[in-house]
C-alpha cells in the first residue's frame, strides 16, 4: 500500500483530536482527544520509518535503524504518565465542583 | 550531564525523605545542598570538559560552553529562590518534601532541555519539565482556583505536546537522512521540503504553547493567577527561560539554515507578544495577575532572540535569563507577604517596611529596563542583536515603545508605595523574617552589580 493512505489517515485522526479539543466541554472527552493527537503520531511515526527504511539511502548504508519505532515506545510512556497526573487533576476538580464540564472553569476571569 | 543526574538522584532522594523522616525542617536544607551541589558540579565540568557520569550517549545530549553556562545560572538562581522561599514552600501544604522532589525532577528536565541534541531528548526534556509542573500548580488541593489552573493548565499542556509531536513526526518524514539528531536536518536547498515546513510550523505553534507567546499566551494569566505564589514565581522564572532556551537551541541548530524563510513569522508573533502583554497588562488591578500579563511581555523580549540568532542573542537570552529571573523571584517574594494583592494593597509600604519598599523598587526598575539595573543591560543585548540581524528593524523601535508602555503598570506599584497612604491603620503585610528582607536586599544588590558589569554573566563564555 502506498504511503500517502498512511499519512492521510494519520491526519485525519489527528484533526479529530484538534476539532474535539476545541469544542467538547466535558474534561475527560477532552483528554481523550489529546490521547488520539497523540496516537495518530504514532502510527505516522511508524509510517514514516517504514518508508525512509524502503528508500534507496537505506539500502546503500546499514546503519539505517529505525529510531522512530523507539520514539513511539517514548511517546507511549509519556502519555501514561500524563494519564496518571491528568486523571488524579481531574478527579481532584471533580471532588471539590462534583463536574468535570470546562465550563466551570470561570473562577479565575474575574 | 552532572546536572542532569545529580538533581535527578536529589528529587528521588527527597522523596524518601519525605516518608522516612518525620522532622519538617530537613527536605529545605537537603533542597539547598542539592542545588549547590548541582551548581558546583557543572561549574567543575565547565572548567575541566568532563562529567562525573560518562557512559554512552551517542551524541543525543551534547554540552558546551554556552548551555553549561546556562544551566549554572539557572542553579545559581535556584540556590537564592530556595534560599528566599523555603518557609512559603512549607506552607503551601502538608507534602513538602513532595514539592522539593517534583522541583528537582523538573531541574533535571531542565538541564535536559538546555542540553539536547535529538529531538527525542527535547520532547523528553519538555516533558519532564511540564508533567511535575501540573502537580505543583494543583497543589493546593482545598482551593478552587488551584485546581482549576492545575487542570486548564494541563489540558493546554498536553494539547501542545500532542501538536509537538505532530511537528517532530513530519520533520521526520521530510528529512532524507531519516534521522532525528537536529544537527542531521536536511532542509534541502533553496525551497523547504514541504513535511519540513509544516514540520516547523507545528514546532513554532506548540514552544510558543510552552513559553506563552501570542497568540498562544491565553492559559497563562489564569494558570499564574491560580497556582500558589511561591510555585507562580517558579514556573514564570526558570521554567519559562528553560522553554526559551530549548525554543532557541531548536531552530538555530535544526532550523538555522531556512532561517530568513521562517523569520517573519516570528517576527509576527513577538509583535503580537509585546502588544498583548503590555497593554492588557495596564488594565490589571491584581498585581498577580499584572506580574501574570508582564511575564507575557518579557516572553515577547526574549522572542527577540530567536528571531535574531546571533552571538549577541546567545548572550542577551543569558542575562534575560538571571535579570528577569532575579527580579521577578524577587518581587513574587515581596507580594507573597502581602494580605492584599490589589495595588492599593501596597499603599504606604514605603512608610511600613523601608527596606521591603526599596528592594521591590528596584525590582521594578529592573523589569522596566532603568539603566544601572540588570534589566536595561538585557534589553540592551537583546535589542542590539535584533540590530544587527539588519532585517525588520520596525520590530525593535516597537519593542522599545513598548518597554516604555511597561513603565506605566510597574511605576504605578512604586507610586502606591511611597506617595500614598493606606486606608486603614491596619497591617498590611504579614511579619516579616529579618533573613527573608535581607535575601531581598541580596537580590537587589545583584541586580545592580549585574547591571553595572554585564561579563559578570556572560564573561563566562568564553574563558
Amino acid at each position: 500500500m502506498d504511503i500517502k493512505a498512511y499519512i492521510a489517515l494519520s491526519l485525519v485522526l489527528f484533526t479529530i483530536g484538534i476539532v474535539g479539543v476545541l469544542v467538547r466541554r466535558n474534561a475527560i472527552i477532552i483528554f481523550l482527544c489529546v490521547e488520539l493527537m497523540l496516537n495518530a503520531v504514532n502510527l505516522l511515526l511508524v509510517a514514516f520509518s517504514k518508508m525512509h527504511a524502503l528508500s534507496p539511502a537505506a539500502k546503500a548504508s546499514a546503519n539505517f535503524a529505525g529510531d522512530a519505532q523507539i520514539f513511539v515506545f517514548f511517546i507511549m510512556v509519556v502519555a501514561a504518565a500524563e494519564v496518571s497526573v491528568g486523571l488524579a487533576i481531574i478527579v481532584m476538580m471533580f471532588r471539590n465542583v462534583h463536574t468535570v464540564d470546562i465550563n466551570f472553569l470561570n473562577r479565575l476571569k474575574n | 550531564m552532572n546536572a542532569i543526574i545529580i538533581s535527578a538522584i536529589w528529587g528521588v532522594l527527597l522523596m524518601f525523605s519525605g516518608a522516612f523522616l518525620k522532622n519538617k525542617s530537613i527536605p529545605k536544607y537537603l533542597a539547598l545542598f542539592g542545588a549547590v551541589l548541582a551548581l558546583s558540579s557543572t561549574c567543575l565540568e565547565m572548567k575541566t570538559g568532563h562529567s562525573f557520569f560518562s557512559f554512552p550517549v551517542f551524541d543525543m545530549i551534547k554540552t558546551d560552553a554556552f548551555n553549561l553556562l546556562f544551566i549554572d545560572v539557572i542553579f545559581f538562581i535556584m540556590v537564592i529562590y530556595f534560599l528566599l522561599n523555603a518557609d512559603e514552600i512549607s506552607k503551601v501544604g502538608q507534602h513538602v518534601a513532595e514539592y522539593y522532589a517534583l522541583i528537582f525532577f523538573i531541574l533535571s528536565g531542565i538541564a535536559i532541555a538546555a542540553t539536547f541534541n535529538t529531538l527525542l531528548m527535547l520532547f523528553i526534556g519538555i516533558e519532564i519539565i511540564s508533567i511535575p509542573l501540573y502537580i505543583l500548580t494543583g497543589s493546593d488541593k482545598r482551593n478552587l482556583k488551584s485546581n482549576e489552573a492545575a487542570l486548564k493548565y494541563f489540558l493546554m499542556g498536553a494539547f501542545s505536546t500532542g501538536i509537538m509531536l505532530m511537528g517532530i513526526a513530519l520533520v521526520y518524514g521530510g528529512n532524507p537522512n531519516a534521522s532525528f539528531y537536529i544537527d542531521k536536518i536536511d532542509m534541502g536547498h533553496g525551497q523547504m521540503p514541504v513535511f519540513i515546513a509544516m514540520g516547523l510550523v507545528f514546532m513554532l505553534v506548540s514552544m510558543s504553547f510552552k513559553v506563552s507567546a501570542a497568540p498562544f499566551h491565553f492559559w497563562t494569566p489564569d494558570v499564574y493567577d491560580g497556582a500558589p505564589t511561591v510555585f507562580t514565581s517558579f514556573m514564570s522564572t526558570v521554567v519559562k527561560a528553560a522553554g526559551f532556551f530549548a525554543f532557541l537551541r531548536l531552530f538555530e541548530n535544526a532550523f538555522g539554515s531556512m532561517h530568513n524563510q521562517w523569520q517573519t513569522m516570528v517576527a509576527w508573533i513577538t509583535f503580537a507578544t509585546l502588544m498583548i502583554g503590555n497593554i492588557t497588562a495596564v488594565f490589571q488591578q491584581s498585581v498577580k495577575r499584572m506580574l501574570a500579563y508582564s511575564s507575557i511581555a518579557q516572553a515577547g523580549f526574549m522572542m527577540l532572540a530567536v528571531f535574531a540568532l546571533n552571538v549577541k542573542a546567545k548572550e542577551g537570552i543569558l542575562l534575560y535569563t538571571a535579570a528577569y529571573s532575579l527580579a521577578t523571584i524577587g518581587i513574587f517574594g515581596v507580594l507573597s507577604k502581602m494580605q492584599d494583592y490589589t495595588i492599593d494593597g501596597f499603599n504606604g509600604l514605603g512608610k511600613t517596611k523601608p527596606l521591603m519598599a526599596l528592594a521591590a523598587t528596584i525590582f521594578l526598575l529592573s523589569l522596566t529596563g532603568i539603566p544601572l539595573t540588570a534589566g536595561f543591560q538585557s534589553k540592551f543585548f537583546l535589542l542590539i542583536s535584533a540590530v544587527e540581524n539588519g532585517n525588520h528593524i520596525w520590530l525593535v523601535i516597537a519593542a522599545v515603545l513598548f518597554a516604555a508602555i511597561s513603565a506605566y503598570y510597574y511605576f504605578r506599584i512604586i507610586q502606591a508605595m511611597y506617595f500614598k497612604s493606606p486606608e486603614s491603620e491596619e497591617q498590611i503585610v504579614y511579619p516579616v523574617s529579618i533573613g527573608h528582607t535581607f535575601m531581598l536586599l541580596v537580590i537587589a544588590t545583584l541586580i545592580l552589580v549585574i547591571g553595572i558589569y554585564p561579563e559578570l554573566v556572560i564573561g563566562w563564555m568564553y574563558r
